[in-house]
């Protein structure tokens, strides 16, 4: 009993009615069956009551030690802070982001010094697997334009981050969202059922089609296009800016056409399928994937069989995407006499490839040297 | 002249005589002038520059009319109305109309005959992504305090989710028990509202510290830990009906700061020991949540969070139940070979302050664990329990577990955990769990 009573002097009398006291505790007391001496009752709404004999911890006055008041004048302060502090701030040029550094590449040339552009992803990272970190959530929120590759290449981690966002401009279907799949020639595009059988698959075509200069040219004019919608007042710099684009990159589509021209039909291995657009602009000849489906990791099998088709095709190169392990790749090259080469899907996957044009230079120089390395 | 176009005409039939098309004729030019004389050369070769120019055109042309249908028909987007869409569509057709007819043609019937957004076939595509997400799980071991089924198809949860409209996307998530449903969430989120703030109505996960976010098959672990078993409302955990109002907060240096306000009906945690329970209308609960987060270098990051709730018990209206977390999440994954390699360090620590007769209950509680990513499929981690037990802060239960995890693909995963717990009384169990997941259609991501 003595335990009991030591125990209840936590609790503050009230100045309830015992009705109101029972009213209160009706339920409790049903369920608990516990029995509580009158004028006792659990400490809650201790405000209106006055201090008690037991307590020498009042020094203050009632009101300032009102839960009820502390509380909301600090939760009012956080909310005017939440409320008031600047949700995006003014920039004078259009805030770009984009999921891939070849679509910021891209966004770069034509946008020029009239935009800044940053990418999500960096180039050595596998953009099919990217963490949707709260920092990128940072640049989202001031974003003007967010432009994705699609075809659902980020399903994984972009939907999250343009939900999070908090920013309605880049919600998908707002003016501020583009897909920039929508201009460039797809390949690959599954007809039939689709299965996760088939691995990773991606329904509506293949997503890593920006390594063809002619789809980069149809994208930088979509992308110029939607600039100029988005700003309406640098709409003739920005094509302009294309249109400089478009002449460099003709002159030094042919400067690699004719680089290419000898190796035309050459047979290649790539890792995984993020190669199809290149093959057929530049007109290589993929026989098989270190990848039995686009998506699973290499199976012993499945490396067997690519060992024998290779042979069989006399295929003496095996591109590797810088983000996948090299140890299957090189096994293969020994099994085959084939060089294996850790080529860039994107910019930036190199420190040296800072744009779209660094991309194929650096690219074809790797080609190139392996094809001539294995006459 | 003719040849050309004869190449013209083929290259529209099908794709790969196009380049094949170019490439002969490029080929075919530096040859050209060389018989002939140079003003021969110069009136031919403007000819066949214009002719290839205008391929090049056409070709770019049907690649945009490719790229708009593709959209047309993959847009989970909100529904153009069906004015515009009929618009677009008869544009499109109009536009494709000289190159090749066939394909956008049926397109746009469909189109124009659609009822209330989409018609026909684009309707399909307007479904909402659908998901199954199966978890089985077998048991090994005797466990007296917390008895599980020796083979439980665990849950299955359903997800359907879809953007409903340019200002809102909405998600579901039925989970299914081998009886009973149970709406484990379903919520809409308003992602256009003003001055950057992100709100959701509906029934939701709390945002208390981490786990508590977690459902059950994004957990490391086959099982929750001890201190969400005993505080935070077992598995069902702090999830229930109101409003949460989210925003980001501008802090300096890059670091990411987000406050989280949430407000309940009042009830959670279950029906046996609910975490809490409203008596009256009046006994709403909240949940406060401030997230700060920093990236310290490309592959590594930190993630501290404060969580605050606080709702009325089963006793009744006067008994209040309030939880004070922090959680620490520790992660690292080198960009260059994220798909092989990663390490997450995680712990969450809180206190419950749980008011009923005779007195207070103070108890405390935490895990902390560590996974670890061995391959491109393998996953190691373990966890250390220890908590207090809410109605009886004086009884503590400690656990350790070890987990092995292997993903066959992405879309499937089998784990083994060993896990030994040491109940207060004295009882220690040894358990061995197994679980097989596997998720069928497209789950959306879940938030980092």
């Amino acid at each position: 009993m003595n335990a009991i009573q030591n125990s209840f002097r936590l609790f503050r009398p009230m100045r309830n009615s015992q009705a109101q006291i029972s009213r209160r505790l009706k339920k409790p007391l049903k369920k608990s069956g516990m029995q509580i001496p009158r004028g006792l009752s659990p400490t809650r709404n201790d405000k209106a009551n006055g201090p008690i004999g037991t307590s020498k911890l009042v020094p203050s006055p009632i009101w300032v030690q009102s839960r009820f008041f502390q509380r909301p004048v600090l939760i009012l302060g956080l909310a005017l802070w939440i409320v008031f502090s600047p949700a995006v701030a003014e920039a004078k040029k259009l805030n770009v982001v984009t999921s891939t550094t070849d679509m910021a590449a891209l966004t770069q040339e034509v946008g020029g010094d009239k935009i800044s552009v940053e990418s999500i992803a960096k180039g050595y990272q596998d953009p099919h697997f990217v963490e949707a970190k709260p920092s990128f959530l940072l640049k989202l929120r001031q974003a003007d334009l967010l432009i994705s590759v699609g075809l659902q290449l980020e399903i994984g981690w972009l939907p999250p981050l343009i939900t999070q966002s908090g920013n309605p401009k880049i919600q998908v279907g707002a003016p501020g969202y583009l897909d920039a799949s929508q201009f460039a020639e797809i390949l690959e595009i599954p007809t039939g059922t689709v299965t996760r059988a088939m691995g990773d698959v991606h329904p509506l075509g293949n997503p890593h089609y920006w390594l063809d200069p002619d789809n980069g040219r149809r994208i930088a004019r979509g992308i110029a296009q939607k600039l100029g919608d988005m700003d309406p007042n640098d709409s003739a710099y920005f094509q302009q800016q294309f249109l400089d684009f478009d002449k460099r990159l003709s002159a030094a589509e042919q400067k690699w056409d004719q680089e290419m021209q000898p190796y035309h039909g050459r047979k290649v291995v790539t890792y995984h399928r993020s190669f199809p657009n290149f093959a057929k602009h530049f007109d290589l000849d993929v026989i098989g994937y270190v990848e039995p489906r686009p998506g699973i990791p290499p199976t012993p099998s499945h490396t067997i069989e690519l060992i024998q088709l290779m042979k069989r095709e006399s295929c003496k190169v095996v591109l590797v995407e810088p983000y996948f392990d090299l140890k299957t790749p090189q096994s293969i090259g020994q099994a085959t006499g084939a060089q294996v080469i850790v080529y860039l899907p994107s910019v930036g996957g190199e420190k040296q490839v800072t744009n779209y044009f660094q991309l194929f230079d650096y690219d074809i120089a790797l080609l190139i040297k392996a094809f001539n390395a294995t006459k | 002249m003719f040849t050309s176009f004869t190449l013209m005409s083929r290259s529209f039939r099908t794709h790969g005589f196009r380049t094949l098309a170019i490439a002969s004729l490029m080929i075919a030019m530096p040859a050209y002038p060389q018989q002939s004389g140079a003003s021969q050369a110069g009136s031919g070769q403007p000819d066949n520059a214009a002719l290839l120019q205008k391929i090049r055109d056409l070709e770019d042309r049907v690649i945009s009319l490719e790229g708009q249908v593709r959209l047309l028909k993959s847009q989970a987007a909100p529904a153009p109305s069906p004015a515009t869409a009929a618009a677009t569509a008869t544009e499109a057709a109009a536009k494709a109309a000289p190159v090749s007819p066939t394909p956008v043609a049926p397109l746009s019937q469909a189109q124009a005959i659609s009822l209330g957004g989409a018609g026909g076939s684009a309707a399909k595509a307007l479904n909402p992504d659908i998901s199954a997400i199966g978890d089985f799980i077998a048991v090994a071991g005797h466990n007296p305090v917390q008895p599980s089924p020796s083979l439980e198809m665990h849950e299955s949860e359903l997800g359907f989710q879809a953007i409903i409209d340019p200002y809102a996307r909405g998600d579901f998530f039925l989970s299914f028990g081998e009886e009973g449903v149970n709406l484990e969430e379903g919520y809409i989120t308003f992602t256009a509202l003003p001055a950057g703030f992100v709100a959701k109505v509906g029934k939701m996960r709390s945002a208390f510290g981490k786990v508590n976010l977690m459902h059950n098959h994004v957990l490391p672990w086959v099982d929750r830990p001890l201190v969400t078993n005993s505080l935070v409302g077992g598995e069902d955990g702090l999830d229930d009906a109101g409003v949460s109002i989210e925003r980001i907060i501008p802090a300096p240096k890059g670091i990411f700061v987000e406050a989280t306000g949430q407000l309940f009906r009042g009830d959670s945690g279950g029906t046996e020991h609910p975490l809490f329970k409203a008596s009256t209308k009046s006994d709403v609960s909240a949940v406060a949540h401030l997230r700060t987060y920093k990236d310290i270098t490309e592959a590594t990051n930190v993630d501290i969070g404060l969580s605050y709730a606080r709702g009325h018990n089963d006793l009744g209206s006067n008994f209040l139940t309030q939880l004070y977390g922090i959680d620490a999440t520790l992660r690292w994954k080198p960009l260059r070979r994220s798909i092989y390699h990663s390490f997450i360090g995680r712990g969450e620590f809180i206190w419950s302050q749980r008011q009923q007769l005779p007195f207070e209950q103070r108890a405390f509680g935490f895990y902390t664990s560590a996974d670890y990513q061995l391959g491109r499929r393998w996953f190691l981690g373990g966890r250390y329990d220890h908590s207090d037990r809410s109605e009886f802060a004086n009884l503590t239960d400690q656990g350790a577990s070890a987990v092995l995890t292997y993903w066959p693909s992405e879309f499937s995963q089998v784990r083994g955990q060993y896990r030994f717990i040491h109940y207060a009384g004295n009882i220690d169990t040894h358990e061995l769990l197994m679980q097989v997941q596997f998720s069928l259609g497209a789950h959306g991501a879940h938030p980092f």
